[in-house]
């Protein structure tokens, strides 16, 4: 159950894996979810499935290894087992033909951008992508963006690849030149996402955000995703985690993400990357 | 024999208040062999058993206190499995007072026989000596059988349902198996090797646990129908319902469902050996006033709060916990203030909740559950300190299963609708428990599961239900 079939290291601590689950691969659609446990003691966490390959039984898995969890799954190879693994949870994005849609990506955020963006292309939309993140050596998925989209552009805060810049000046500029956009997803960091949201709400273009606050069971059971939409609150495991970028209170959600972060230090002090077990495979890693 | 029933119901040993609040170890230790048998020795043997009446599982008390009375510890157990495969979540969580303790002739005179803990007893002697004995099920009918969600409800039903031969899956969405008694009632109200050894009993019966298995999202109603002739929804009321208060998002505020799943489930009281944490300041205020509220109060003062207040909008007359729970959370030192609701939560700059506004209520008339519906008075705000905040007011149904089940007639609050049966309106489907009733007890959810098992029965094989009859020879 849940092997890990396939491990690569595609940026600085971010990883992608393929992992066997037939039944959530032939089931899963864009935009949904799967929560984890990677051993006992671990804690629930929630990932994207990037994409799946029914046939083979396999959803494909991109993280970046920040958090106690996230390193124990950056830990494992290729033959183990993820402990437990359940989905496909969320509401699958609504596809629809918008005409021009806008896809963006912060980070490692533009794994989750990139089966939304396919289905979107699948459902006959004018895509175009931009792909942003700290420097060249962090943007990942370039070229699987560019497969997808009609155009693609890449930028980085310290402009060491593509335009130097954020991917609200991108936008922006594409904005005042006049293009037509007539959907926007934005997904990334929360600051980033909010950034997108005050950028095209004057213009009234529709923004879609994917929202990833703290869950434990990922069912609508504990109410700890718990978000403001329109000043109403929803739970992003049930009601998402994709909303109206112009309805959600930023402010709160970021709060929120925050609750445990003294905490998740004292726990990510005791989990230090020497303590947590390394099988053979990885060892050509400690010259890293 | 009458001095013996003078001689009165024999107390339960507890763990002293100022030891358990350090730890989550069970409180009421246990009868003693010795105990059990003065206990068991009280029973009256009425040949018109009334416990029975009230046990909504009709276990065969008068004739399992007997067997104890005579010291047949392990045929005691044998018989209650006749008709319970769960003696030890019963005989701990059941509220005895209101079923077949409350129907006992001797508590008209004197207190009942204490058949709950002789239940618990036996299971524990059981379980203590190592072999579990179990009844062997009958011969496979070839029907198939799927559960949804391994709570009281899904478990009785399976336990059931096996016995009578059929193959039985039960799906749990989970990484562990037992619903809310997994994730929601503490390890000092059920140690949790008491729900293993029960979970264990009921794989011993052939049943097949298949944990983090999402019914509505890892595979659809439909698509079980097709693996199974029938299928039992139990998937209870596992939503929680907030205030709807402003300040209910600050930090600080659970939901009780959410405190108790990450001490419960994810062991956030041995955080960071267990990597997910809670946050449980010293100035906790519980709000609600059922068993969900005791249990969250009594696990805040086991993980250091300094004051644990429990809010409750009536008084303690109408509380909904059982007495026991009350009691338990008073010796351990948890505050009541009754006859306030909150109005607001208020944070700091950082957005952590620092004040509860709540306001003053009075008992008005009796509301559609015949208990006094609470009024505000009005000007009688006032404020309490605390930085922590869970709220316990209830639960709402689970949607999944009837969001992704198109022809599953269900009421306008999502529950699912029955027949007196237990059937919906979906051929070959069943569901009982909270998901039909709305929250209710461990112990109803139980017997609506039985009831559901034996229509399954029913619907498969168009015959009644061996009906608890004990079948031959025992492994």
């Amino acid at each position: 159950m849940n092997e890990i079939v396939a491990r690569e290291q595609i940026a600085p601590e971010t990883w992608r894996y393929l992992v066997r689950a037939p039944e959530i691969a032939a089931r899963r659609r864009a935009g949904q979810f799967v929560v984890l446990r990677v051993y006992e003691k671990g804690e629930r966490f929630p990932l994207t499935v990037v994409s799946s390959d029914p046939a083979e039984g396999t959803i494909e898995l991109i993280f970046q290894a920040v958090g106690t969890s996230t390193r124990m799954l950056a830990a494992m190879c290729p033959g183990d087992e993820i402990m437990d693994l359940a989905g496909p949870l969320g509401r699958p994005t609504h596809i629809e033909r918008f005409g021009v849609c806008v896809v963006i990506g912060g980070g490692y955020g533009m794994a989750p951008v990139i089966p939304i963006a396919q289905a979107q292309r699948d459902a006959g939309n004018t895509l175009i992508g931009i792909d942003g993140a700290r420097s060249r050596e962090h943007v990942i998925l370039e070229d699987r963006l560019r497969a997808i989209c009609d155009r693609v552009e890449v930028c980085t805060d310290d402009g060491s690849y593509g335009h130097h810049g954020f991917v609200t000046d991108v936008l922006r500029e594409m904005i005042e030149a006049g293009e037509r956009i007539d959907y926007v997803l934005a997904i990334g960091p929360t600051p980033m996402m909010r950034a997108v949201a005050e950028l095209t709400r004057p213009h009234g273009i529709h923004t879609v955000v994917s929202l990833n606050p703290i869950m434990v069971d990922g069912t609508g059971m504990c109410g700890g995703c718990r978000v403001e939409v329109a000043g109403e609150t929803k739970f992003a495991c049930i009601d998402g985690p994709e909303f109206d970028g112009h309805l959600v209170d930023f402010e709160s959600l970021m709060r929120r993400q925050r609750m445990y972060s003294e905490m998740e230090g004292e726990a990510r002090r005791m989990f230090e990357p020497h303590s947590t077990p390394l099988c053979a495979c990885q060892e050509d890693r400690d010259g890293e | 024999m009458v001095s013996e029933v003078k001689a009165g119901r024999q107390p339960m040993p507890e763990q002293p208040p100022d030891e358990r609040i350090h730890n989550f170890d069970e409180v009421p230790l246990g009868y003693t062999p010795e105990q059990a048998f003065a206990e068991a020795r009280r029973c009256l043997q009425c040949k018109r058993p009334h416990c029975v009446e009230g046990c909504p599982v009709k276990v065969k008390i008068p004739q399992f206190v007997a067997l104890i009375a005579e010291g047949r510890f392990e045929e005691a157990a044998r018989k209650i499995k006749e008709t319970n495969a769960f003696p030890g979540i019963c005989g701990r969580l059941c509220p005895q007072e209101g079923q077949c303790e409350l129907t006992c002739v001797l508590g008209r005179r004197d207190e009942p026989v204490a058949i709950g803990r002789l239940e618990r007893f036996v299971a524990d002697w059981e379980r203590a000596r190592g072999d579990i004995q179990h009844p062997d099920p009958r011969p496979p009918t070839g029907h198939s059988v799927g559960v949804i969600g391994s709570g009281p409800g899904g478990l009785a039903a399976a336990a059931d349902l096996a016995m009578w031969g059929h193959k039985v899956t039960v799906y749990e969405l989970f990484h562990a198996a037992g619903g809310v008694l997994r994730y929601g009632i503490p390890r000092f109200r059920l140690p949790r090797e008491v729900l293993d050894a029960e979970l264990e009993y009921l794989e011993s019966l052939g049943v097949e646990l298949r944990l983090n298995f999402v019914v509505g999202r890892t595979a659809t109603i439909d698509d079980l129908l097709e693996e199974h002739g029938a299928v039992f929804v139990a998937t209870g009321a596992g939503l929680p319902r907030f205030l709807d208060v402003p300040g209910e998002n600050l930090l600080g505020v659970y939901s009780a469902n959410e405190f108790l799943t990450r001490v419960n489930l994810m062991r956030a009281d041995r955080f960071p050996e267990y990597h997910t944490p809670v946050h449980c300041g010293d100035d906790v205020i519980v709000v609600g006033g059922g068993n969900v509220a005791m249990d969250a109060a009594r696990t805040a003062v086991r993980l250091g709060a300094r004051k644990v207040t429990v809010l409750y909008r009536r008084t303690r007359a109408e509380m909904p916990a059982r007495d026991e729970e009350i009691v338990h959370a008073e010796e351990e030192g948890v505050r009541f203030e009754f006859l306030a609701a909150p109005l607001e939560m208020l944070g700091d700059d950082e957005g952590w909740l620092r004040v509860m506004r709540c306001e003053r209520m009075e008992l008005g008339a009796p509301d559609e559950t015949g208990r006094r519906r609470p009024v505000p008075i009005e000007g009688s705000e006032f404020e309490l300190p605390c930085d922590t905040a869970i709220v316990a007011i209830g639960s709402r149904a689970h949607p999944l299963v009837p969001d992704t089940t198109p022809d599953l007639e269900v009421s306008r609050r999502g529950y699912i609708a029955i027949d007196e049966t237990g059937a919906t309106s979906k051929p070959g489907v069943f569901a009982g428990g909270d998901i039909v009733t709305g929250a209710a007890t461990v112990i109803e959810a139980m017997g609506a599961g039985r009831r559901a098992a034996e229509s399954i029965h029913r619907y498969l094989t168009g015959q009644e239900p061996p009906n608890g009859t004990p079948p031959p020879g025992v492994r």
